[in-house]
């Protein structure tokens, strides 16, 4: 057999080579041109970009998904803080991949403040005022508007051992104080798990103490960097004395300066668990893994600062706002309206035991089996009593100024509350860096 | 004999005028044949390094904060002026020293250590080399969050093992305050990074020619003697890059910290406050303005630990 020239022999390899080059760029052309045409069908596709649970997001998309559109789902960072950064440095970059987004209600105002998120529709905005909790309301109105609809709402509660309370003498029935649950769990070997570790739970716990004293970290906040802060009060000093009065008692978990709401449930889980303040979701947390301890779990409202005065729990929770860069504003717009549903609330709760932002979102019949009627009663209590944290769209630096002051809890003292008001202020006005 | 002795006592052999000038055009055209292979590194060099750089020297002079485009603002170098007057700057640069010293200098001598068994060793050299090596190969963020478990309060081993110090207890909460949560940090950072400053003492190490050695130990010096008077000397050059190396990467730490503390009980070190700043905070003027100061620090130190081992580097790279 004839052998082709050696010239040939050495280009023929080269050519498949290059065929096989050009193949492969067709293919990863094709590839990209059919992931930018979205699913092909003309169907529009909107991400929602939610924070992690247990599934319920997922299934309220899926239920909310119709013939115009399908919303699908990306999972942000599970901490706030990081949550917020991914989706302000993507909406200040103008990322169109964003349509629908679960944000956290500190930084709702931030967002909307910045113009990124698209304006609610008036009657869109009157339903959810209307369906849901005063707090939730709050947590999400900036400059007289709903900026973004309010999904779940959270609460904290008073989680106590029954057996502890009752050998300590504590009447649970009435309303309790810090000083007193701080005391009884001193006196007789408990703890009291809070989340005190350097991150906003902490902040969260700082807001509910000033709050339930009748004070405020901020007002005036229209008034953004010139905004008044009021840390530096009789409120503040009384939130600090409370710091201070459980990192220096017996009470305090060895842990406190890093503790967060898993490490808090882990100590209220332990043989030295007394009293906790924590979410709702602590009523399922121990079915399976320490049915010993749901069995002696009690629940009550939220301690009080001051005797006499009503206690103002912690508000957390979601809301979903639409991205202003979304190529499908409209379709996102209906499908925030579907996802905010009170059945759908009650869906998200069912699987993941964040609780409705509306009061007809308790009504969902499935929340009924798992939790008692006294716990939604109180549950619902606690959320009409709530204190959102200042709705500012400098929350960040306000959140990350007072734990610069008041962490570790140890530290503080009836100075600090003064220092961290000074503190604050430096840093709006960029004085000082956080 | 070093190196550089042995160069220097070569007889010189004369060079013609006319040799010398062939040389010259022959080395002036390899020169720019050189420079030509080269350009396309260096535009890419210049696109990837230089332009981030130049655009945070330029982003440092404003006011500016992603969350509130329109309050933008030139401010010529009033964020430099902010930063350098603020006692968080100097107190996490100050963190950021203790950290890089202290670990250095532990993980010189250890490093050094495993280098002489791993230059010595002659049985299962290939498995002990492995096994010293190991830690370097796993990621700093794991290695980070393993070091967390290992001193947690609640799941840690450190407490239950190293019960009987006086000073350690059940309750010992490692990341409770500053000094015991910097200690941890120094622990996962020496951990992980050892067997880096050991394989590059190691390579100083085999340079050293074993005939002086031996000469040495001939003349009657003993262990110690011939480790100072003879290894360490020649070794100058392999240590001054392992300390410039493992120096400069310890002082952007940051991995570490992010796990373990999260900046808490001040153990913040530069990086993270320029990370803060400009991720967190989405401050991007003051955090370019960090970010360039960073860059500044981190050349000088190189400066100085190049004056400080008086190396010609020149010398250390085998050039004439």
């Amino acid at each position: 057999m004839k052998q082709p020239p050696r010239s040939l022999l050495r280009r023929r390899p080269e050519r498949r080579r290059q065929l096989l080059a050009a193949a492969a760029l067709l293919a990863i052309g094709a590839a990209v041109l059919t992931a930018c045409s979205g699913s092909g069908s003309g169907k529009a596709e909107l991400v929602w970009y939610t924070n992690p649970d247990a599934g319920g997001q997922a299934k309220v998309a899926e239920n909310c998904s119709t013939d115009q559109y399908t919303i699908t789902t990306q999972v942000l960072p599970q901490d706030a803080g990081q949550q917020r950064i991914q989706l302000a440095r993507r909406l200040a970059a103008q990322d169109s991949g964003i349509d629908l987004m679960s944000i956290d209600p500190p930084y709702t105002a931030e967002l909307a403040d910045a113009g990124y998120l698209a304006p609610l529709p008036q009657d869109f905005q009157s339903t959810l005022t209307q369906q849901s909790f005063a707090g939730a309301t709050a947590s999400a109105t900036w400059k007289g508007q709903l900026v973004a609809a309010p999904f779940w709402s959270n609460t904290q509660v008073l989680w106590y051992r029954k057996s502890f309370a009752q050998k300590a003498g504590l009447d649970m029935s009435r309303p309790v104080t810090w000083d007193q649950i701080i005391k009884a769990a001193g006196d007789n070997g408990g703890t009291v798990a809070v989340q005190a570790n350097k991150y906003e739970g902490y902040v969260v716990w700082i807001n509910a103490l000033i709050a339930g004293a009748g004070g405020d970290i901020a007002s005036d906040t229209q008034a953004g960097v010139n905004a008044s802060i009021d840390v530096s009060s009789p409120a503040g000093e009384k939130a600090a004395a409370i710091v201070h009065e459980l990192a220096s008692s017996s009470a305090a978990p060895s842990d406190l300066s890093v503790s967060n709401e898993g490490t808090a449930a882990a100590t209220f889980g332990s043989s030295s668990g007394a009293f906790m303040v924590n979410w709702t979701f602590i009523w399922t947390n121990y079915d399976e893994a320490q049915p010993e301890v749901k069995k002696d779990l009690g629940y009550a409202m939220y301690p009080e600062t001051v005797q006499g005065e009503q206690a103002r729990p912690p508000y957390g929770g979601i809301n979903i706002g639409v991205s202003t860069y979304s190529n499908h504003v409209d379709e996102a717009m209906a499908a925030a309206e579907c996802i905010t549903k009170p059945d759908n609330q009650g869906v998200n709760a069912e699987l993941t035991g964040n609780m409705p932002a509306s009061a007809a979102g308790y009504d969902y019949a499935p929340l009924k089996k798992i939790y008692p009627a006294p716990v939604m009663t109180l549950f619902q209590k606690s959320l009409d009593a709530a204190a959102p944290r200042t709705v500012t769209p400098y929350w960040s630096d306000i959140s990350g100024s007072l734990l610069s002051t008041w962490h570790p809890p140890s530290g503080v003292s009836p100075q600090t509350p003064q220092s961290s008001t000074t503190f604050i202020e430096d840093v709006l006005h960029g004085r000082r860096l956080l | 004999m070093s190196a550089a002795t042995a160069t220097a006592a070569q007889p010189e052999v004369p060079r013609s005028t006319t040799g010398r000038q062939r040389r010259s055009d022959r080395s002036t055209a390899e020169n720019r044949l050189g420079q030509k292979l080269v350009a396309p590194a260096v535009v890419v060099m210049l696109l990837v390094t230089a332009w981030p750089m130049l655009q945070a020297l330029y982003l440092s002079l404003f006011r500016y904060r992603l969350t509130t485009p329109n309050d933008r603002a030139f401010i010529w170098f009033s964020n430099y002026w902010t930063i350098l007057k603020d006692p968080l700057f100097w107190h996490d640069t100050f963190n950021t020293v203790v950290i890089m010293v202290v670990t250095v200098a532990v993980e010189l001598v250890i490093g050094f250590a495993f280098a002489m068994v791993m230059h010595r060793v002659v049985f299962a050299r290939g498995g002990i080399r492995t096994a010293i090596l190991i830690p370097y190969g796993i990621i700093t963020v794991v290695s980070a969050f393993s070091w967390q478990f290992a001193f947690s309060i609640n799941n840690g081993f450190v407490n239950s093992w190293f019960g009987w110090l006086p000073w350690i207890s059940a309750d010992t909460n490692w990341f409770g305050s500053h000094w015991p949560a910097m200690f941890a940090i120094m622990v996962s950072e020496i951990w992980k990074t050892t067997p880096f400053m050991s394989l590059l003492l190691l390579a100083g190490l085999s340079q050293v020619s074993e005939d002086m050695v031996e000469a040495a130990k001939v003349d009657g010096a003993t262990w110690w003697q011939r480790l100072w008077k003879v290894i360490l000397p020649n070794m100058r050059a392999a240590i001054m890059v392992a300390v410039l190396f493992r120096g400069l990467d310890a002082f952007r730490i940051f991995d570490n910290i992010y796990v373990m503390t999260k900046g808490a009980q001040n153990t913040e070190s530069s990086s993270f406050l320029t990370y803060r700043q400009v991720i967190e905070q989405l401050q991007l003027g003051l955090g370019s303005a960090l970010s360039v100061l960073l860059f500044l620090t981190v050349l000088i130190l190189a400066w100085l630990i190049v004056k400080l081992f008086r190396v010609d580097l020149a010398q250390a790279r085998g050039e004439a």
